[in-house]
This record gives C-alpha cells, structure tokens and sequence, in this order.
C-alpha cells in the first residue's frame, strides 16, 4: 500500500469544460468515407468487447455470445474478430471453454459490478475466483462513494490491491464517469486510475447515463496522452455504454488518433464496451461493399 | 390610402415558402442541403422545395420501421379513427389545397372536386380498417384434425411511387398502405409536390404517429433506386403508368424479394376498393391441432 503516499502527492490539471466541448464538436465534424470509412469499420470490430452483463444471462446466452464473436457474419468470412466477450464472473468458466484458441479474451466484470458498494475482501476473492476460472482481462469499478467524498487514497489503495490480486490480468478500471459529475473529477479518477496500476481505464458500466459521452473520452484520452509524456507508459482506454452506431465508433476513431497518435488505434489500447454496436457496423461493413441498405434481420443478434 | 397600399405590395419581395420534408413526425430539410423551385405550369417560382438524396430515403426508412410495430398494434378500430381525423383536417384546410391545385394547374372549377374526392378517400379506407380482416380471413377445411385459419398482416414497410396526381393519386395510394398497419416511405411526385408536403402537415396534425408517413420530395429517379433495393423495405407500390420505371424497380426489389405491386392509372378518381389493402398485406395461415 505505497501508492497512498504517491497518489497524495499530485495535482490533476483543471479542465476548461467549454473548450472540451468545442474540441469534441470539431472533431466529430470530419467526414470518414469510402475506404478509410471500411478500414475504420473493421477497426472496430476488431476492438469490441462483446458485452452481455444482465441478470437474465444464462450459460446458454453466453455460448451464444461467444458464437456471434467466433463467427460475426457467415456471409462474411474474412473479418477480423472481436477483442473479447465479457461476462460476469460465474459465466467465465463458460466463456473460456467456447472460445479456447480462438484468440479472443475473456473479459470479467468484477468487485460487485455495478455499484462496488461490497466489503474489500469480498470484493478481491471475487477477482481471485474470475482470474482462477480463466479470465484475460479484469473489468473493476471504482467505489465512487469514497472518491466523491474526497478519500483519493482509498480509492488508490483499492485499485492497488485488485490489480494485485489480478495477477498475470489485465485490469480495467470503471470510473463510472456519469456518477462522477464533473470533469475535473472525471480527470482526477483517471490519474489516480493510471498511478495506481490501471491497465486501462473505462468509463462507465452501461447501467448508468450518461455513460461514455464524447467530452468525458476526450478528458480521459488527454490524461492517457500526460500520463504517457510523463512516464512512457502506454495505458488504455475503454469507452462503454451509449455507443450503439459505427458512426459513433468511428468518431471515437477520430479522435484517439488526434489526442493519441496511431499507436493507440489498436486493440491492445483501445476497446469499445458494447453489446449492439457489432451488428451496426457490420451492417455499415456490408451496405459499403454491396451498395445496398442492410436491415438488421439479416444479422443474427 | 388603398393606393399607397398597393403601391407598397408591389415593393415587397414575395416570401417563398421552404416546403420541408415530413419523416418520423418532425420536418426536417433534406440531409444533403440541396433544394429546387417549385414552379407553376408558366414558370413562376412559388415555393423551395427540398431535393432528397438517398441518404435521406434511408433516414426515413429508419423512421417508418422504427414505427411499424407500434402502428400494426393499433387496434383496426383506432388506425380507423385516425384516417377519419386525417380526411376532417383535410377538410379543414379545403381552401388552401384548392389554392395548391390550382397553382399547379388544374381547372379553377375542378380543384373544389379533386379536394372533396380525396377526402371521401379517406373515409373509405377509415371504414374498411376494422372489416377486410373479417371479409378476407378465413376458415379453411383441411382433411386432418387441424383447425386451419388465414388471417392477413400488414407487410411491413411500404415504398411508395406516389402518382402524378398531386393529392388524389397520393391520398389514394398512402391510404390504403396505412389502413392496413404499414408504414410507408412515399416519394412523392416532381411535377406539383407542394399538395405533398401541405398533406404531410395535415397528417402531422391527425394523430398519426411519427414515421407512419414519410414523404420525400426531389428528383425521384436518384430516390427510386436506393428506395427499391434497400433490404429493409418489405413491400414496393409503384404508381406510374411508365412500364420502364416499374420495371428498373422491380428489378431493385428482387434482393429481399419484395412484394411489388403497380398501379398504371393515371385518372385515380374510382381507385378505391379493399384489394387496394389486401395487396400490401401476407396472408398468415395457422395450423391448429384439434381432437379427431
């Protein structure tokens, strides 16, 4: 628990909430088509986390999921598949088994996902047990409560202890951005995310909205940039919920590769968190080669 | 007095009116930014009208199957009293439909009919929404134990080739798509769109539901094509009395082979019959299984 005494020791930059939203609007302003438009397409594919987190899933839902990220579309075989599927902690071992070898990760929610409002210890044998039963990948919420109250350290203790328990893991780090209120708080989650042993920082659970709003990735993907200037070390990014439209996606595109540079379009740095979005890019994918206005019957869900 | 009045009338510049689309219950102009003038018959501009591309015909395909089930579940009964409140809105705005038409070049002591008929098409198609299930369902004998039954259901989402008949012609081929739980994606005609887009504000102020109608104004031969293959369009209704037109569609329409039906008639003033429903609906039959 050294991380206390570093993490009390910075200042995150205050941010001018206006001119993120002006910056944000001109970039959502370029015009992305044809073959740059199909090669920012598959871009996208190949960075979805495949995302089912219901009460409802069942183990039959999940070999599903894994189904659709095998195989996205028969009629399109040479695709590039999804990064990972991610599911609950119980469901892991499901996904582990339905994807063996193929590649694609399996991500685990974890720490009481969605509101982290759980004892500590719980909440590390919970990431314990998702690592044990083959998770790649960690996806943790922060507790928001202790942050917003102000108890940083806390907050930075507690990443620090479940990115322990990770081990060999990957560990996302869920801010919970439209519970934060402001984009200050939005930057300070983040430093304190990345000085704490995030691997990626991620903005939200998709069960709360707002959730991965333009402005908010922008002030994410700007303390990633400080952060690597100051360190060199490359953290990634992960916006999740409300991004349902290749549209959006590539938006998002845009702006990565004006804040981050090229090294950060690629999968191993940036992932999208969505459940609907595969189908409408492959849709998009599919009306680019063939002309013709795709209806979503033809996709399988 | 009166004189320093005209006087001032003929300094003013004329207003012209931007006709808007009418896509999922708002009115937006086309995505594309381009318009054109609407002309009277000697050439006179009288109004901008917005020139749609096909982006704008699949923002309004979005629109009308965004609404197709929420229509479909309306009961025959309510969808009938809303093609009822359409013809009392139109009867409301008589006037200024007689004006359009007039403007556009039909007969002075014709458009005052064109209006009335259009009018009474709606209420044709109001009292048919609760009874052609009832006069085309039926009961089928079958030879095993079964319980056997067609029923009929709307087709989906409905592309429409309005006529050239700028109110008649359209009010006559939106009716009976509507009257029977489509929604409908209408390219509406070139030559006088202004009755058109004046119907889109009338059906805005009926009830209807947003994306029920979407009508588009431009230069339908860049819309057609787009319209007729796009995948999620269920059913084509073609009005026109040019046999290549129908044609070049239909061969669009074979990629999610979509019912296709036409309708050369270029007088519209006795097309009214239930079968101008049961072309845009699929008969569903069921087998039940009973005790012999």
């Amino acid at each position: 628990m050294q991380s206390s005494t570093a993490t009390a020791s910075f200042e995150s930059p205050p941010i001018d909430a206006v001119g993120v939203e002006e910056r944000v609007a001109r970039l959502c302003s370029r015009s992305i088509k044809k073959d740059a438009k199909l090669r920012a397409l598959h871009l996208t594919l190949s960075m979805i986390d495949l995302t089912t987190l219901e009460g409802a899933d069942s183990e039959g839902k999940v070999r599903q999921l894994c189904a659709k990220a095998l195989q996205l579309h028969a009629a399109l075989p040479d695709l590039p598949h999804v990064a990972a599927v991610c599911v609950y902690p119980a469901l892991v071992g499901v996904a582990r088994r339905a994807l063996e070898g193929s590649g694609i990760n399996v991500a685990s929610v974890a720490t009481s996902f969605p509101a982290g409002q759980a004892p500590i210890e719980i909440k590390l044998l919970e990431v314990q047990k998702a690592v044990e039963a083959g998770a790649d990948e960690v996806d943790m919420v922060i507790s928001r409560g202790r942050f917003l109250a102000g108890d940083f350290t806390y907050t930075a203790d507690e990443i620090a202890s479940v990115k322990e328990a990770c081990g060999e893991a990957h560990l996302k780090v869920i801010l919970e951005t439209g519970e934060l209120g402001t984009l200050d708080a939005v930057r300070r989650a983040s430093d304190l995310a990345m000085r704490s042993g995030a691997d990626f920082i991620k903005t939200s659970t998709g069960k709360i909205k707002p959730a991965a709003t333009m402005p908010v990735v922008l002030v994410m993907l700007e303390a990633i940039r400080d952060h690597y200037l100051r360190t060199g070390e490359k953290i990634g990014m992960k916006p999740a919920g409300g991004i349902s439209t290749a549209k959006d996606a590539i938006r998002h595109l845009v702006m990565v590769r004006e804040t981050l540079g090229q090294d950060w379009l690629d999968p191993d740095l940036y992932r999208f968190g969505a459940s609907s979005l595969a189908n409408d890019v492959l849709r998009q994918i599919v009306k680019q080669r063939s002309g013709i206005y795709q209806s979503f019957d033809d996709f399988s869900m | 007095m009166s004189e320093r009045r005209s006087a001032a009338a003929a300094d003013r510049l004329p207003v012209l009116k931007t006709h808007k689309v009418y896509v999922g219950g708002k009115f937006p102009r086309s995505e594309s930014g381009r318009f054109d003038r609407a002309l009277t018959p000697d050439g006179t501009p009288i109004a901008n009208i917005c020139r749609c591309s096909r982006k704008d015909v699949r923002d309004a395909v979005t629109a009308a199957r965004a609404a197709q089930a929420g229509w479909a579940a309306r009961t025959a009964y309510n969808r009938g009293q809303i093609l009822y409140r359409i013809a009392e809105m139109l009867e409301g705005r008589s006037g200024q439909f007689e004006a359009l038409l007039a403007a556009g070049g039909t007969a002075p002591d014709e458009t005052a009919a064109e209006v009335q008929a259009a009018t009474d098409r709606l209420l044709h198609y109001a009292g048919w929404t609760d009874k052609f299930q009832q006069v085309f369902s039926s009961v089928n004998p079958v030879a095993t134990s079964h319980f056997n039954f067609s029923i009929l259901e709307p087709m989906g989402v409905v592309g429409v080739l309005a006529p050239e008949s700028p109110l008649l012609g359209l009010v006559s081929s939106i009716a009976p798509a509507i009257a029977g739980g489509n929604t409908t994606v209408v390219l509406v005609t070139g030559s006088q769109p202004l009755p058109a887009t004046t119907f889109g504000e009338v059906l805005n102020s009926s009830d209807v539901p947003g994306g029920v109608v979407n009508m588009l104004t431009g230069r339908r031969d860049e819309m057609l094509a787009p319209l007729a293959a796009h995948r999620d369009v269920d059913a084509l209704l073609l009005c026109s009395p040019d046999p290549d037109v129908a044609r070049s569609a239909e061969i669009e329409a074979v990629h999610n082979l979509k019912r296709v039906a036409v309708r050369p008639h270029e007088d519209w003033t006795d097309i009214q019959s239930p079968y101008e429903i049961t072309d845009l609906q699929e008969v569903k039959t069921t087998w039940h299984p009973i005790g012999s």
